[in-house]
């Protein structure tokens, strides 16, 4: 892979992606996740619901720029519709905000000021996967892996984890992370009405409880 | 409708319901067709579906059309629960189209479906609102008869207002793997929502046990909620759903 896609895929990227927990933080205040196991299979169930959503999402957005496309506030609509909860939202355009600081010092592309000041964080990451040079499998493998590391490095602050416990369980989904990017790569060939819709309730009561917490490491 | 072929390939329907407002401005039901397990009869509360064959079972494909014209109202209910049930044919799928006019009303609230041992169930539903439409749609799902694990259930809802998405959502619970972890259904084995769209409607998010209630982008809000059983699941829906009506 290029070096400026490993950077975009690198947690130490200055996004702002630390701040967020992707539903950790409320589901370890909730009692549902204790330990490795839990984690591995809270993890899981993030990857093929939201991560395969966001996957899919930055896929389009990558195609979309690569194409000198100009349907930007349709796509937004279409992250939108896949984002029922509100505090999810907000934590999307957040991040894609960050990125979008991020991407127009470091990658410039035309596509950039065609977002808007507020854009979804895949669809940022999309056109910031394009602007470096890579494809729509490209951002959706970048996607799918951002959706598991950060709520994995997120557990080890929070519950105290073995890092190296950690790891063994993300090595052990990596094959599920490259299906998941192939899955979203194929559906983002096709029309946008139609890209992976997948929802996972929990993590949406998550998202809502979490801006209800009186004690917060997280924004999200 | 097509009867089950002697392969066990299942029952083929195609029911649809035309709602219409006439002249003096009360709804009249213009087009009401039957077809195989969608039985529909006409009733002072709505049209209901009255379930003239049990099931869907694996290999039938049901559709049911509905339309309401400008400024008439529909309401769908059911008689029974829908029993997603295993069968010869593969999986089972039902699909039900909606397209609301100009300050039409649809509300579709049928009893549960319960997915039961072995089904390979599909529920899709694609919905277009035109301009001032007014959309209430339930689903509620059951998983598996008592005391049984459910068989496979993937639903998916596609809701457009004036072309432009409202909401796509997709629950799959295909793969106990990733449905059975804490992220997507939390140990529930009822689970269900709650759209409610057009104007006028509460946006002031709401969570609390089992229940959250999520105002959309566009004008709609999503009343979803976890449960242990059917009525559980109900009573959340209907408490989330007055809180979102304002």
């Amino acid at each position: 892979m290029d070096t400026a896609l490993l950077l975009l895929a690198d947690s130490r990227l200055p996004a702002g992606g630390h701040a967020h927990s992707g539903g950790l933080e409320p589901a370890a205040a909730a009692g549902a996740v204790t330990g490795v196991a839990d984690l591995a299979g809270f993890l899981r169930g993030r990857l093929a619901t939201c991560g395969l959503v966001a996957a899919a999402l930055a896929a389009a957005a990558c195609a979309h720029a690569r194409e000198h496309g100009a349907r930007w506030d349709l796509l937004d609509a279409e992250a939108d519709a896949r984002t029922p909860s509100p505090a999810q939202r907000r934590a999307s355009r957040a991040q894609g905000r960050a990125l979008l600081r991020v991407v127009r010092g470091a990658w410039p592309h035309p596509a950039l000021a065609a977002l808007g000041g507020d854009p979804h964080h895949p669809v940022v990451l999309g056109v910031a996967v394009a602007a470096a040079g890579g494809g729509p499998d490209r951002a959706a493998a970048i996607t799918a892996y951002g959706s598991v590391t950060g709520p994995a490095s997120a557990a080890v602050r929070l519950l105290g984890l073995d890092p190296l416990a950690v790891h063994r369980a993300l090595a052990d989904l990596a094959a599920e992370v490259d299906e998941v990017a192939a899955r979203a790569t194929t559906a983002a060939a096709g029309g946008w009405a139609e890209l992976p819709a997948a929802s996972a309730p929990m993590l949406d009561l998550f998202a809502e409880f979490h801006l209800q917490a009186d004690l917060r490491l997280f924004e999200s | 409708m097509s009867p089950p072929a002697a392969g066990g390939t299942g029952y083929r329907a195609r029911a649809a319901v035309t709602a219409e407002r006439d002249a003096t401005g009360r709804t009249r039901l213009t087009g009401l067709r039957s077809d195989g397990p969608l039985a529909l009869r006409e009733t002072p509360e709505g049209v209901y579906l009255v379930g003239a064959a049990a099931g869907p079972l694996g290999g039938d494909d049901l559709a049911l059309d509905l339309t309401v014209g400008a400024g008439a109202r529909l309401a769908v209910r059911s008689a029974a629960a829908m029993i997603a049930l295993p069968g010869r044919g593969g999986g089972s799928r039902f699909a039900v189209r909606a397209a609301v006019g100009a300050d039409g009303r649809l509300d579709f609230a049928p009893e549960p479906t319960v997915a039961a041992a072995g089904c390979d169930h599909r529920s899709v539903a694609e919905i277009s609102l035109a301009r001032g439409a007014v959309l209430r749609w339930r689903e509620e799902l059951v998983l598996g008869r008592h005391g049984e694990v459910a068989g496979r259930h993937v639903a998916r809802l596609d809701v457009t207002v004036e072309d432009r998405p409202l909401l796509r959502h997709e629950l799959r619970l295909d793969d106990p793997a990733i449905h059975g972890g804490r992220a997507v259904l939390g140990g529930a084995t009822a689970v269900g929502g709650v759209l409610l769209a057009g104007p006028g409607l509460h946006t002031e998010p709401f969570a609390g046990a089992g229940l959250a209630v999520l105002p959309l982008a566009g004008p709609g809000v999503l009343v979803t909620a976890l449960a242990a059983t059917a009525d559980e699941l109900r009573r959340k829906l209907s408490y989330g759903e007055s809180l979102a009506s304002g």
